[in-house]
């Protein structure tokens, strides 16, 4: 319930973080199938990454051991913004399921700390509006 | 005389159950009725306003109006559903463990390789490329 509230946001600013040439791509326990349908159900257009035995997510530090329903280990909610040479540049760790990250948080972020991105946004936009014929 | 119907002792009740079930079907929408649902918070007070009235209209003047059983048993009701709606969401969402060995800023992010919808791989470094940034959502999934 959470999680599609706040996925929701993010899809919803996707191309504000396309245009900064940011991918989004979300990961959870969920496996590929359960993926697709909740990505057809809601509409997700950006990637969802499945990790059903929690390794990637337990290298993130974000794993919430019997977490699930019926006691499945699975993931904590976080944020990682990774930079292209590998970097984690920015990270939101909540310590409330229903205090979730802000995709204008994470834009204002990315603008600060990669201001070559937020130029590069800037950009598009008179480019665009000027091309020539 | 006919005693009248004790309508605020209702209307309160329904206006706490609608309290507490906009939470999840509406509010939970939108950040800042998410975050901290103030907007149940005050419904909730609404509701309890209106059966404080419909109880003392009830107690006050019994000639009148009807609703001393109805009332108390309303208000008992809008108790407990305020009680389990504020430890739902003050009380079971804390409960999440500390993370703290995620990678904070300035650390190398652990490369991986994970199967998208369609069960192709994608890489870390696949999504790295071209100069691009990510931002991964680790989400809890399992609704």
């Amino acid at each position: 319930m959470f999680c599609n509230s706040e996925l929701r946001g993010f899809e919803h600013r996707l191309n504000d973080f396309r245009a900064r040439g940011v991918e989004i791509a979300a990961i959870s326990v969920d496996t590929s199938e359960e993926s697709r349908k909740l990505c057809s159900s809601e509409g997700y257009t950006f990637p969802f990454l499945s990790d059903p035995k929690a390794e990637v997510i337990r290298r993130y530090g974000v794993l919430h051991p019997r977490g699930g329903p019926n006691g499945q280990d699975i993931a904590r909610p976080g944020e990682f913004l990774v930079d292209a040479t590998g970097t984690v540049r920015w990270f939101d760790l909540t310590d409330d399921v229903k205090v979730r990250a802000r995709p204008e948080n994470v834009l204002r972020a990315i603008d600060e700390l990669m201001p070559s991105r937020a130029s590069l946004s800037l950009d598009i936009r008179p480019r665009s509006r000027n091309a020539p014929l | 005389m006919k005693r009248r119907w004790n309508l605020f002792v209702w209307i309160g009740f329904v206006v706490v159950l609608l309290a507490a079930f906009s939470y999840a079907l509406v509010f939970i929408r939108f950040p800042v009725t998410r975050d901290f649902p103030w907007v149940n918070l005050l419904l909730f007070v609404a509701g309890g306003g209106l059966l404080a009235i419909g109880l003392r209209r009830a107690f006050g003047q019994p000639e009148r109006y009807r609703g001393k059983v109805s009332g108390v048993i309303l208000s008992a009701l809008s108790l407990v559903i305020i009680g389990l709606f504020c430890y739902g969401l003050f009380g079971l969402t804390k409960g999440l463990p500390s993370a703290a060995n995620a990678p904070r800023g300035g650390m190398q992010a652990p490369g991986f390789t994970l199967s998208d919808v369609n069960g192709k791989p994608v890489m870390l470094s696949g999504l790295l490329k071209n100069n691009r940034a990510v931002l991964l959502i680790f989400y809890r999934g399992y609704w």
